[in-house]
């Protein structure tokens, strides 16, 4: 997949549980999930299972942990995909 | 010792008056008060077919089910709220968001961080979140799938989901909790937030009841045959209280949330008032004498009656009419006896009696909820709705015939006596009274 493939995917997955739409319209890979997009950071946990189901991966939680970015999700994605 | 909303007569001491200020129902047979007022009116039953329940080969294929909740629910709810409610909580939802509406309060977004500490919840369950537990949980868990539960698990299986969901919702700051005490659980929540408002804790306290649809949630009590099962064929016939050919009650599901409020408040904002709580009790039978985990002991039933009335400082001729508990099952024709023999009065002479239950099954830790909403709608819109299918009334019931309403009827009624009796030998006795200024 294309990184802006990923991104694309990341941000369809991460859309409903955005509570500042505007950022989400504007968003670019610089993006920060919890204090740009206002996701409920309770909800990190189904956004990560969102990801594995999607691009059939696992992530672990030290993984997860990391993502603090769109850009950080698509760079996980892309790495444990290989 | 009966609790009492006051435990001594009023005298215009400092206690609040307590009144009803907005209500908000989700009703097997009808979502929204006109609606619901027209169905009750009409005799309209909410009780249909289960397909899944004869899938699931329970004995009593028929239940009461709100319609049409998935179509409107996104009006109501943003989908991440969504994505962390279960059935009970819909409902119990979308019926406090109609009634902080109904009572004309403001609506604050999240975003602005408003919270008022003035008015919270007491909005309760009988049974609460199973379906999440039965459809998610427990098979996660098992397949040793734990890790995949996602995040939302909790906060719809824990015992207080309804009324957190919508203390988060309305940004409410005082108390916000679920009772349970079964199937008097609404009306005991109505009670308990009327002595809140007494004591000068709360102004408003939303109250209510909300129970889910699952058949997780009604199996115990197919499995203790106590459910209606012989109109399998003929839903709207299956909920028959009073009746000579009952043969258990019709599970039910739903919410009512009732808005109620210092009469003070509701004045000095221009409030509509369906009525005032003039009193009410809530006690228990102890379990004792012919009392058990599942039949009222009929001296606690008649104490709590009088302990109402008492509190409401009001004489039972004073009463007009009484909405039953009446569930349908073998019970129906002793808690009539319990009615006259705590109101001292004779079969011919008890107040006007009507079972809404006949109309949209027993709606367990709802029932007190939407029963209330039924009853304070009969009093501000002037009318008595038929208990139906009642024609073949019990043996025991002939001497009260006259008094039983079955087809609806206009009333200029005030005064009305709820009741609410559950398993665990609980009762919960509500007296309600028309205000006449404004």
């Amino acid at each position: 997949m294309t990184r802006k493939e990923v991104f694309d995917e990341v941000l369809n997955i991460i859309g409903p549980f955005a509570v500042n739409k505007e950022a989400l319209e504007g968003a670019t890979e610089q993006t920060n999930i919890l204090t740009d997009l206002k996701v409920n950071s309770a909800r990190l946990v189904d956004i990560i299972l969102d990801f594995e189901d999607k691009f059939e991966i696992e992530i672990d939680d030290d993984a997860a942990d990391e993502i603090q970015t769109l850009g950080d999700a698509v760079d996980k994605i892309l790495e444990i995909k290989g | 010792m009966t609790t009492n909303v006051r435990s001594e007569p009023a005298n215009g001491s400092d206690e609040q008056r307590v009144v009803i200020t907005g209500m908000g129902v989700v009703a097997p047979n009808g979502h929204g008060l006109d609606e619901f007022e027209q169905a009750l009116r009409e005799g309209r039953s909410g009780i249909r077919f289960v397909e899944e329940l004869k899938e699931l080969k329970f004995g009593c294929q028929v239940g009461g089910v709100p319609q049409g909740i998935d179509e409107i629910k996104t009006e109501y709810l943003s989908p991440d709220v969504l994505m962390a409610m279960n059935s009970s909580m819909t409902y119990a939802a979308i019926a406090a968001i109609d009634c902080w509406r109904d009572a004309g309060l403001p609506e604050h977004p999240p975003e602005d961080g408003v919270v008022d500490w003035d008015t919270g919840a007491i909005v309760g369950t009988g049974v609460g979140g199973v379906d999440t537990l039965g459809d998610k949980v427990v098979p996660g868990v098992t397949a040793g799938r734990t890790k995949r539960l996602g995040s939302t698990m909790v906060e719809q299986t824990m015992s207080s989901a309804v009324s957190a969901r919508i203390g988060g919702l309305l940004g409410l700051g005082n108390q916000v909790t679920t009772n349970s005490s079964a199937c008097s659980t609404g009306t005991e929540a109505l009670i308990m937030a009327a002595e809140r408002i007494r004591a000068g804790r709360a102004t408003r306290m939303l109250a209510g009841g909300a129970e889910g649809y699952s058949p997780y949630i009604w199996a115990g009590f197919d499995a203790m045959r106590v459910l209606s099962r012989a109109y399998n064929e003929e839903p709207e016939r299956a909920s028959r209280p009073m009746s000579a050919s009952t043969g258990g009650f019709v599970p039910g599901s739903g919410a009512g949330v009732l808005m109620l409020e210092s009469l003070e408040s509701a004045r000095e904002r221009g409030a509509h008032i369906y009525a005032e709580v003039l009193g009410g009790a809530i006690n228990s039978g102890g379990q004792r004498g012919t009392g058990s985990m599942t039949a009222p002991n009929p001296e606690g039933v008649r104490r709590c009656i009088r302990a109402a009335l008492a509190d409401a400082q009001i004489g039972s001729e004073e009463i007009e009419v009484v909405n039953g508990h009446l569930t349908g099952t073998m019970a129906d024709p002793l808690e009539v006896e319990n009615w006259r023999a705590a109101l001292e009065l004779t079969p011919e002479t008890i107040p006007l009696l009507n079972g809404t239950k006949s109309l949209v099954g027993h709606a367990l830790g709802a029932a007190g909820g939407i029963e209330c909403v039924a009853a304070l709608l009969q009093l501000d819109r002037g009318f008595i709705h038929g208990s139906v299918n009642c024609e073949d009334l019990h043996p025991d019931l002939e001497h009260f015939s006259s008094r039983i309403v079955r087809e609806t009827r206009e009333s200029s009624a005030k005064t009305l006596a709820k009741a609410s009796f559950g398993f665990g030998d609980v009762n919960a006795c509500v007296i309600f009274r028309t205000v006449d200024e404004q």
